[in-house]
């Protein structure tokens, strides 16, 4: 249920509120480049998962990892610190 | 910013008072990537955001079938587009002077970025200096050339292409 | 003679603190001062400033750091923001109380919540009881000047309080603009190194951090007021040894424009000021007679000057770019507390604004004027000038 954007002095006085559920809402608008992980170098070793700030990569049924897109803000450490170099940040179009 | 900041440094050779600096927001995809200016033979004591400005110069085209650039120019001023297209054939109201230069083939032909990320900011301010009327070529050049993170020259080169490629309306033919 | 370069207000600060021959540097990464730590650290691994740089986890440490370096002797130079600052509150009285002169360059920053980057008094002003002296800069050449004047004053045997050279966020912090930056053999012969009395050595006696009781802890109190006091003569010279040198100065405390004879005065702090310098131009031109009075040193207050300039207008507005709760603003209250012994009351306002990063445009500006000149002894005595209402009626 969405409610209506705060504008003034008066939308504010109840305290801070969220007009959308942020699963609707999303943190990606930021991102301009993409995590691409190569599951076939994967070893599963649960860095990425471990080191993403956002935790904007989740694990799989089998433990891979996947990257959750309505999240990632496209920062790049997942690829900065993947140990088999499985994953590339890759410029949105 | 980069080319905020070299326009700052080429007026500040030609002895004006300077300040430049980014958008003082929060730089989103799909937003626009923001740089502002200010220029002046007197100090520069106004330390505010610029809504109103006397020269608007679009970097990425495409930014005006969604972006309302123009908004809050003030009437008379500039209009700088990188765009193949001409003046005459831009297509959006503006209450001014309009100019266009083609930056993004001037880049590419210089080596600067790649087809689909030209770096077109050393050309654009190469035509500013054409159709600006506060700063010339040769400060453009030297601020260019002392200042740019790589490939001064051919920075410097796609800024003299863009200096006498520039458009107005009155030179186009046809 | 120095040389003029394009830099921002951060990077005026990094120049400083290497011009200065600082010694240990240790700070943590927060907008918008990121940049002027990174330019240090650049600086250190290119060879360019013989300096410690330690690396910590938190603005708190980082300070922690500064403190034991600087409580053997070493200059000692630190930069935050924001939630840094906060971080380090109860260090703040510590650097105080143990005289150390550290200078800490503080990027004028919105506390959370809600999140915000964007320029806001209150981070500084909230720290106004720890000792620290503070300076607020209205750009980016004062910004490395008054860094300069800071290790000057700081470590003068007489004063041996920590110092804050406070520049606003984005307006001063990423914002390009000429400065002027000395010589590095320009500013040794204006700043020595720091003299060595008062520190921790081997061989010597001493001790930092005792336990106090009530029989004495209000006398050590007393000694930090007192050091305050000196700090205002250290502040005066340092200003008068920098103009000597490099032939520019800021006013010192209050540096008034055009409010001599004004009917109304309006005190500003930070980028404000250098805004309101064209309002007041502009409205001057439509005939109205106003003036500013750029508040530039916070710590300590410049009682004496705020009461002179209270002769000088019926009208006195303080444009607070913080709020803290009391009747007012916290510079208000200083304003007003400093004239209210003093012989002449003029009107008072005090305007609450551009809080949060709120442009703080001359309309707005102009609008604080106006207000102030046609105030009378009814109305607001403290208001929030362009804050979004909603309508009447609704």
């Amino acid at each position: 249920m969405k409610r209506k954007a705060p504008r003034t002095a008066e939308d504010l006085r109840g305290g801070l509120f969220a007009t959308v559920p942020t699963d609707e809402e999303g943190t990606a608008s930021w991102r301009t480049i993409t995590p691409v992980i190569d599951l076939s170098k994967c070893t599963r070793c649960n860095v990425c998962w471990k080191f993403c700030p956002d935790v904007a990569i989740g694990l799989d049924g089998e433990g891979f990892p996947y990257v959750k897109m309505e999240f990632c803000k496209g920062c790049g450490i997942c690829e900065h610190e993947c140990v088999p170099r499985a994953i590339a940040m890759v410029r949105e179009e | 910013m980069i080319a905020a900041e070299l326009l700052a440094r080429a007026a500040f050779r030609e002895g004006k008072s300077v300040q430049s600096f980014p958008f003082f927001g929060v730089e989103r995809r799909g937003a626009p990537v923001t740089a502002f200016s200010r220029i002046d033979d007197r100090p520069i004591r106004l330390r505010t955001s610029i809504t109103t400005p006397d020269i608007v110069v679009v970097l990425d085209p495409g930014l005006l079938k969604g972006v309302p650039v123009t908004a809050g120019a003030k009437p008379g001023g500039l209009l700088l587009v990188n765009t193949e297209r001409t003046p005459d054939r831009l297509g959006i109201p503006f209450d001014g002077r309009v100019a266009t230069v083609d930056a993004t083939s001037i880049a590419i032909a210089h080596g600067l970025g790649s087809l689909t990320q030209p770096i077109v900011n050393t050309a654009i301010l190469g035509a500013l200096a054409r159709v600006g009327g506060f700063v010339g070529i040769e400060s453009v050049v030297a601020a260019i050339t002392e200042a740019v993170p790589a490939k001064p020259e051919e920075n410097a080169a796609a800024a003299r292409d863009a200096y006498a490629g520039v458009l107005t309306p009155a030179e186009v033919v046809g | 003679m120095g040389t003029k370069e394009i830099v921002t207000g951060n990077y005026a600060q990094s120049f400083a603190a290497k011009l200065a021959r600082v010694q240990v540097i240790s700070a943590y990464p927060i907008t918008p001062q990121t940049t002027i730590v990174e330019k240090l650290a650049e600086f250190v691994s290119e060879g360019e400033l013989d300096a410690d740089f330690i690396k910590v986890e938190s603005e708190h440490s980082a300070l922690q750091a500064c403190l034991s370096a600087s409580a053997v002797g070493a200059r000692t130079y630190t930069a935050t923001s924001s939630q840094g600052l906060l971080l380090m509150h109860e260090l703040l009285f510590w650097a105080a109380g143990q005289r150390a002169p550290v200078v800490m360059g503080v990027v004028n920053r919105a506390v959370a919540p809600p999140w915000s980057i964007w320029t806001d008094h209150t981070d500084t002003m909230a720290q106004r009881d720890t000792g620290w002296i503070q300076v607020y800069c209205e750009s980016n050449q004062e910004v490395l000047d008054t860094t300069l004047m800071a290790f000057w004053f700081a470590e003068r045997d007489d004063v041996r309080l920590p110092a804050m050279v406070t520049e606003d966020a984005f307006y001063l912090s990423h914002t390009v603009e000429a400065v002027d930056i000395p010589e590095q053999r320009e500013v040794d012969d204006f700043l020595p190194p720091r003299p060595r009395t008062h520190v921790l050595e081997i061989g010597k006696i001493g001790r930092l951090g005792s336990f106090m009781g009530p029989d004495l802890y209000m006398e050590f109190r007393y000694s930090l007021a007192e050091a305050m006091g000196q700090a205002r003569r250290a502040i005066l010279d340092a200003e008068a040894e920098f103009e000597r040198r490099f032939h520019r100065s800021y006013g010192g405390f209050v540096e008034l424009y055009k409010a001599d004879g004004a009917d109304a005065v309006l005190v500003t702090m930070g980028t404000a000021t250098s805004t309101a310098r064209e309002v007041v131009d502009d409205l001057r031109e439509k005939g109205k007679k106003v003036g500013l009075a750029k508040l530039r040193v916070f710590r300590p207050f410049p009682a004496p000057e705020m009461r002179a300039l209270a002769g000088l207008t019926d009208r006195l507005g303080v444009l607070d770019r913080s709020y803290g709760f009391g009747h007012g603003g916290p510079a208000y209250l200083e304003v007003v507390g400093s004239v209210a012994g003093g012989p002449r009351k003029p009107l008072f306002r005090n305007f609450i604004g551009g809080l949060g990063g709120r442009d703080l445009t001359p309309p707005v500006i102009e609008g604080m004027f106006d207000a102030l000149l046609a105030g009378d002894g009814d109305g607001d005595e403290v208001t929030w000038p362009d804050l979004h209402r909603a309508e009447e009626g609704t």
